[in-house]
């Protein structure tokens, strides 16, 4: 046997592999048997919508699955069964052999212990020794996954750090026993992209020094294309595709992967002619959050989310405001549409409504509307869709008969591509995107003149992203809208808008044309920003 | 992939079901949900339809009958006649020469020195065993009178008390009073506490901080306190004693709510609901209070019990409502008085008691399991 | 630390002052008075009464009055129970009341946990069934159900323990009002710690726990009983304050001479002053078991800061 022979030889070797799960409405399949090998050293991309039993698959190999689910299959780790296999024995793998990183670096640790008692724990349990014999371990294992000052942090709890930090002490985690294997369930999806760069660069780094092989769970085709050796495409409890990731995104042989490749949004937005007249603008926009000290404390602080922003929003265009956690973009979209108690001179067409109080406000709010990030907890769980998107009639056109509303709820779920018998159902009967097209209609019904979308597409799967792009898209031809376009995803941003403002603690860091931010940014922190992004082109 | 235009299953079923409606399906599959669920209508029904089916009311007094143990037979029995016919001859001052019952009518001889008045008939019948007691011969001149009548049988299926009241009929009683005080008290504690607790979380800042704090003094008193001072201060009405307990229940519904409140306001769809012009009552009546509900028809199931624990505490303490009115708390104390003596009087409301708690529990633990289905 | 402490003592002190002056107010307000017997007093002894115990006096200056004593310790005399201060009824019950309440706390904690604890960890098994039946059963029967209960099985058919008093303060007169106090407090234990540990054994770093080839007991006693113990301690206020202070039923049932009886009997004599010591007595011990559980709070939860 030559070594690149045995180098080829599969760790772990997953056959028919099938994960199902006991509910009271019935079995859900969630693996529908599927076959897959890790080689050592590699990085394997396990890629699919939310959905497609790519975590599942992971979790049911683990022994990790709810207490409802079971797995069925084969998954053997150098010849070592491990579906089924006796916990104890288990045991020995996991932690050891194969370890895991998780979506949720918040929630993943234990908030009751410092972080280097949880790292002394994997290390003491797998090689024994003690907790202070361990010690300078994990010092070592701090340093290496770059947490600055680890003599002080390693006595720090999980409350204490940020969610980048915290992702890193989960690495420090993974790597303390050498594993063979290191599964990351979508390890950064909850992080900054500033900070999916960091984390990705830092797990890169270490899969060279220690040998391992990554298994990367992931909905990101841009971070398959630069990371992953190998991909496998998953949709539906299904391997639909799997192979090389050079080959696999030059020529996809499925449907599907074609169909994801492409849904990377694309095409450009032109400017409206320069005559256009200001529709919705703020100047000097400044909001402070008052953070309140209870009713005996006096002193109660205040954080300053917008700090002095300017922006006008022109008849016909669509701002995209780019930033990342904490930047204050959608404080300012609130702000811009007089939600939350701001200071600043606003106004609306040719209205000046920096006095207007929410009475006074009541008559504009048709014609200024909000979209939602999260189409799960933007709609009210115990309407009936009907309900829903006429609410705003009630308010605004309260002289409509009940048979009038209807005619108008069936107009408005045609316009955003959603079947109108869908008017007597609920929110939870629906599927991400069609909620965001709900949440849409809801909007869109009042005939508004500017909207502003607060990551309307962040909550969704690649390939419906498109489909609500195109949607808002179409609406703004079609009516003449003006958007207000906050999302942290740069890629969506360059194809919807024609106007690019960055921010960053709160101000603005640079804005400009949508081509000349991305094709000559100034900014260092905007170059940052599009530094990180991982396109799916090379 | 395409998400658009597509209605999530055959086009056939064109109404969705609400959440609501889901955990009612998931509540049905809950056995011992609705086993509690089918406890409670019986008991409700034994306790309200009841007086209509058995013939004696709670308050009728049989002095033939202090503190009769259960039982399915028909009272008087045979020799238990015997003695009671006995006892009416020896307040007649006459002397019984004979006596018989066939079926449901008796026959009595009695005899005296001097002639017998024929009104001492009415003697028999002034018993609780003998009815439409007539004279049927008179021998001797009348000192010889040959009385018959029907027997009186009562069933006395639950035994009596020890003032000879039937104790299935008090139970009955006992049952209406505990129940409607339950219902009437969650329901004035639900009506403050969902107001308040509301209007608390919505509002937020300085009006939340006071209302809050408000909240909180009341709850440093001790609540046994509270209660025994509104029952001492009110007097001891049936009305004033659900107000009461309902008046002092509310401070859980009201912290519950807000906290609920609370959540809701930082969701989406009420910042929607704002986006869209509502005003703060209109969100409030639209979007805060039918969120709550789920978390407060679970809080009821838990109230309900509660308050029947406090009323009839209030009762074993001698300050719930007044005899002779009765409920299940009162009736235990004074089963527990008669523990050694008379068993069955702390057993039988005991029963009915615990039964009716325990259904309520197994109730509330399937409505919570139903509307947050993923505690399954 | 100790500025925290000070600070919420500090601030226990208007809220002790409102509650005993919403008592003292809805006390005398409520019709009736001590001295308002089944057969009325002559006039004159009545008067005398009255003057006696200053009750003749406009109530503002009672009331001030009032409060100028108890905050030097002076609860002044019971109305009732002639002979006694009001300081040295509660001194003599309390002994008897806090004994009887600590076992009871300790047996409704240790046993409650332990119950609970097992529940959990075999979830909708028969096992779990059926001790969170009997642990409903305990919620549901109140007090003044099992004690008579509980005296009529083992004080009077077996007549294995006495069926009341304090006798010598031995075991065997405790073991059953112990029982009776503490069964209805075993059950919401057992229910609150059924319920945290499943939630507790459900989130994402028990998941991690897993994930790294911790042994189950470990993971169990380690990382789930920690974070399930919060709920349970915030708990402990409540329970530890109530059972404490004695119950006026279950003093009742078994003859126990404690400070549980006093509140009830002072409410329905109308005994001022006795009422509103113990409503003190409680008060400060529903505070300083606050106090105390929120500090224990801080100890086991490092995202709690005391500053």
């Amino acid at each position: 046997m030559t070594e690149e022979t045995k180098a080829m030889e599969p760790i772990l070797s997953v056959r028919d592999l099938k994960v199902s799960f006991t509910t009271p409405d019935g079995d859900v399949n969630a693996v529908k048997g599927i076959d897959l090998d890790v080689r050592p050293g590699e990085t394997l991309a396990v890629v699919g919508e939310s959905g497609s039993g790519k975590s599942q698959t992971m979790m049911g190999i683990m022994g990790l699955l709810a207490a409802n689910g079971t797995v069925t299959g084969s998954a053997t780790y150098r010849g070592q069964e491990m579906v089924g296999l006796d916990p104890k024995a288990l045991n020995a793998i996991r932690g050891a052999k194969i370890t895991m990183i998780f979506q949720e670096p918040m929630t993943s640790l234990d908030p009751l212990y410092p972080i280097g008692k949880q790292i002394a724990e994997v290390i003491v349990h797998h090689r024994g020794g003690t907790q202070k014999a361990a010690r300078p371990r994990v010092l070592e294992l701090l340093k290496l996954v770059g947490i600055p000052d680890p003599e002080r942090r390693i006595d720090s709890y999980p409350h204490e750090m940020s969610g980048g930090q915290r992702q890193r002490i989960m690495i420090a985690m993974a790597l303390a026993n050498e594993p063979d294997i290191l599964i990351a369930d979508e390890p950064t999806t909850a992080l900054d992209v500033t900070i999916q760069a960091q984390i990705l660069k830092l797990l890169r780094d270490l899969q060279k020094r220690f040998d391992m092989a990554i298994v990367l769970i992931t909905h990101d085709l841009g971070i398959v294309r630069h990371f992953a050796e190998r991909v496998v495409v998953m949709r539906r409890g299904e391997v639909v595709e799997q192979g090389a990731t050079g080959e696999l995104f030059e020529t996809p042989k499925a449907d599907y992967t074609r169909m994801l490749i492409e849904a990377e949004p694309s095409g450009r937005k032109a400017a409206p002619p320069d005559n256009a007249p200001i529709i919705l603008e703020g100047r000097n926009v400044v909001v402070d959050y008052r953070i309140d000290g209870g009713l005996l404390k006096k002193r109660a602080s205040t954080f300053r989310a917008v700090d002095d922003v300017t922006i006008s929003l022109h008849e016909g265009q669509t701002i995209g405001v780019v930033g990342e956690s904490g930047s204050g973009k959608s404080t300012l979209g609130r702000a811009l549409l007089r939600l939350i108690a701001s200071e600043g001179a606003y106004r609306f067409g040719r209205t000046d409504i920096s006095g207007l109080d929410r009475a006074g406000m009541r008559p504009l709010r048709r014609s200024m509307q909000l979209v939602f990030q999260d189409p799960y907890g933007s709609l009210s769980p115990r309407q009936t869709v009907g309900e829903i998107i006429t609410e705003g009639l009630y308010v605004h056109e309260p002289q409509l008969s009940r048979a009038e509303r209807d005619k108008r709820a069936i107009e408005a779920l045609k316009e955003v591509g959603l079947d109108p018998a869908a008017r007597n159902r609920y929110p939870h009967e629906f599927s991400g995107g069609q909620r965001q097209r709900i949440a849409i209609a809801r909007a869109m019904i009042l005939k508004p003149q500017a909207v502003v979308l607060d990551e309307p597409t962040s909550a969704l799967d690649r390939s419906v992203q498109g489909q609500v792009i195109e949607l808002l898209r179409d609406l703004q031809a079609r009516y003449g809208l003006s958007y207000v376009f906050i999302s942290h995803d740069l890629s969506v941003v360059r194809a919807m808008s024609d106007y690019v403002v960055v921010m960053k603690d709160g101000r603005i860091v640079e804005e400009g044309p949508t081509d000349a931010i991305f094709s000559a940014p100034r900014a260092a922190y905007t170059r940052t920003l599009i530094g990180a992004a991982y396109n799916i082109a090379p | 992939m395409t998400d658009a235009a597509v209605s999530p299953s055959p086009a056939a079923e064109v109404k969705g079901r609400s959440l609501f409606q889901l955990a009612l399906l998931r509540f049905r599959r809950n056995r011992p949900a609705m086993a509690g669920s089918v406890m409670l209508v019986l008991i409700a029904c034994f306790s309200f339809l009841g007086p209509f089916v058995i013939s004696h009311s709670y308050d009728q007094v049989f002095s033939s009958y202090v503190t009769t143990p259960p039982n399915l037979e028909p009272r008087p029995g045979a020799d238990a006649l015997e003695e009671a016919t006995k006892r009416v001859a020896a307040r007649a001052r006459v002397e019984l020469q004979s006596f018989s019952v066939e079926g449901e009518t008796f026959t009595a001889v009695v005899t005296a020195r001097d002639p017998i008045d024929p009104r001492a008939a009415r003697y028999f019948d002034r018993a609780n065993e003998f009815d439409k007691t007539e004279v049927a011969a008179s021998e001797d001149d009348g000192r010889k009178l040959t009385l018959t009548g029907v027997v009186d049988r009562e069933y006395f299926l639950f035994g009596t008390d020890t003032n000879g009241r039937d104790l299935m009929a008090r139970v009955m009683l006992g049952g209406q009073i505990s129940i409607a005080v339950g219902l009437l008290a969650s329901l004035v504690s639900l009506g403050i506490g969902v107001v308040y607790g509301a209007i608390s979380g919505y509002m937020g800042g300085r009006i939340d901080n006071v209302m809050m704090r408000f909240v909180e003094i009341l709850y440093s008193l001790p609540f046994v306190f509270l209660v025994v001072v509104l029952v001492v201060f009110f007097g001891r009405s049936f009305v004033l004693i659900f107000i009461v307990i309902g008046a002092v229940e509310w401070l859980d519904m009201a912290r519950i709510v807000r906290g609920q409140t609370l959540s809701l306001k930082r969701r989406e769809f009420i910042g929607a609901a704002e986006a869209l012009g509502l005003t703060d009552w209109q969100i409030i009546r639209r979007h805060v209070i039918p969120n709550t509900i789920g978390p407060v028809v679970i809080f009821i199931t838990v109230i309900v019990p509660k308050v029947i624990l406090l009323e009839s505490f209030l009762s074993f303490l001698g300050l719930g409502v007044q005899a002779p009115l009765t409920s299940w708390g009162s009736l235990i104390a004074e089963g527990a008085n008669n523990m050694q003596s008379a068993p069955w009087l702390l057993v039988f409301p005991a029963i009915f008691f615990v039964v009716t708690l325990f259904s309520l529990n197994f109730v509330g633990d399937g409505l919570r399991d139903a509307f947050d289905p993923k505690d399954r | 630390m100790l500025s925290f402490v000070l600070r919420r003592l500090a601030s226990a002190v208007p809220t002790l002052f409102i509650v005993v002056t919403i008592s003292f107010f809805l006390m005398r307000f409520a019709p009736g008075g001590p001295f308002n017997l089944e057969r009325p007093l002559p006039p004159a002894t009545m008067e005398n009464l009255m003057r006696a115990y200053q009750l003749d006096q406009p109530l503002w200056r009672q009331y001030l009055t009032y409060m100028g004593n108890a905050v030097t310790g002076d609860f002044g005399p019971s109305y009732v129970y002639k002979d006694n201060s009001v300081a040295e009824l509660i001194g003599k019950g309390l002994p008897y009341s806090m004994e009887l309440g600590f076992y009871a706390l300790l047996l409704a904690l240790v046993g409650g946990v332990i119950v609970g604890t097992i529940a959990a960890l075999r979830q909708n098994s028969l096992l779990d069934f059926s001790v969170m039946s009997v642990a409903t059963i305990g919620v549901t029967v109140p007090n003044f159900v099992v004690g008579p209960v509980l005296t009529l099985i083992f004080a009077i058919m077996l007549s294995w323990l006495p069926a009341g008093g304090w006798g010598d303060g031995s075991l065997r007169f405790l073991i059953l009002p112990m029982i009776a106090l503490a069964l209805p407090q075993l059950a919401v234990f057992a229910r609150l710690t059924r319920g945290s540990m499943i939630e507790a054994l459900r989130t994402d770093h028990i998941r991690t726990a897993r994930a790294y080839g911790l042994p189950a007991r470990s993971v169990v006693v380690v990382h789930a009983m920690r974070g399930a113990m919060l709920p349970i301690v915030s708990y402990l206020a409540p329970c530890a304050a109530a059972l404490l202070t004695g119950s006026a039923v279950v003093e009742t049932i078994f003859t126990i001479p404690g400070v549980g009886r006093y509140f009830v009997l002072g409410a329905i004599n109308r005994d001022y002053t006795l009422v509103m010591g113990t409503v003190v007595l409680i008060a400060i011990f529903v505070i300083v078991f606050n106090l105390a559980v929120d500090i224990l709070y801080g100890l086991l939860d490092p995202r709690v800061r005391h500053d």
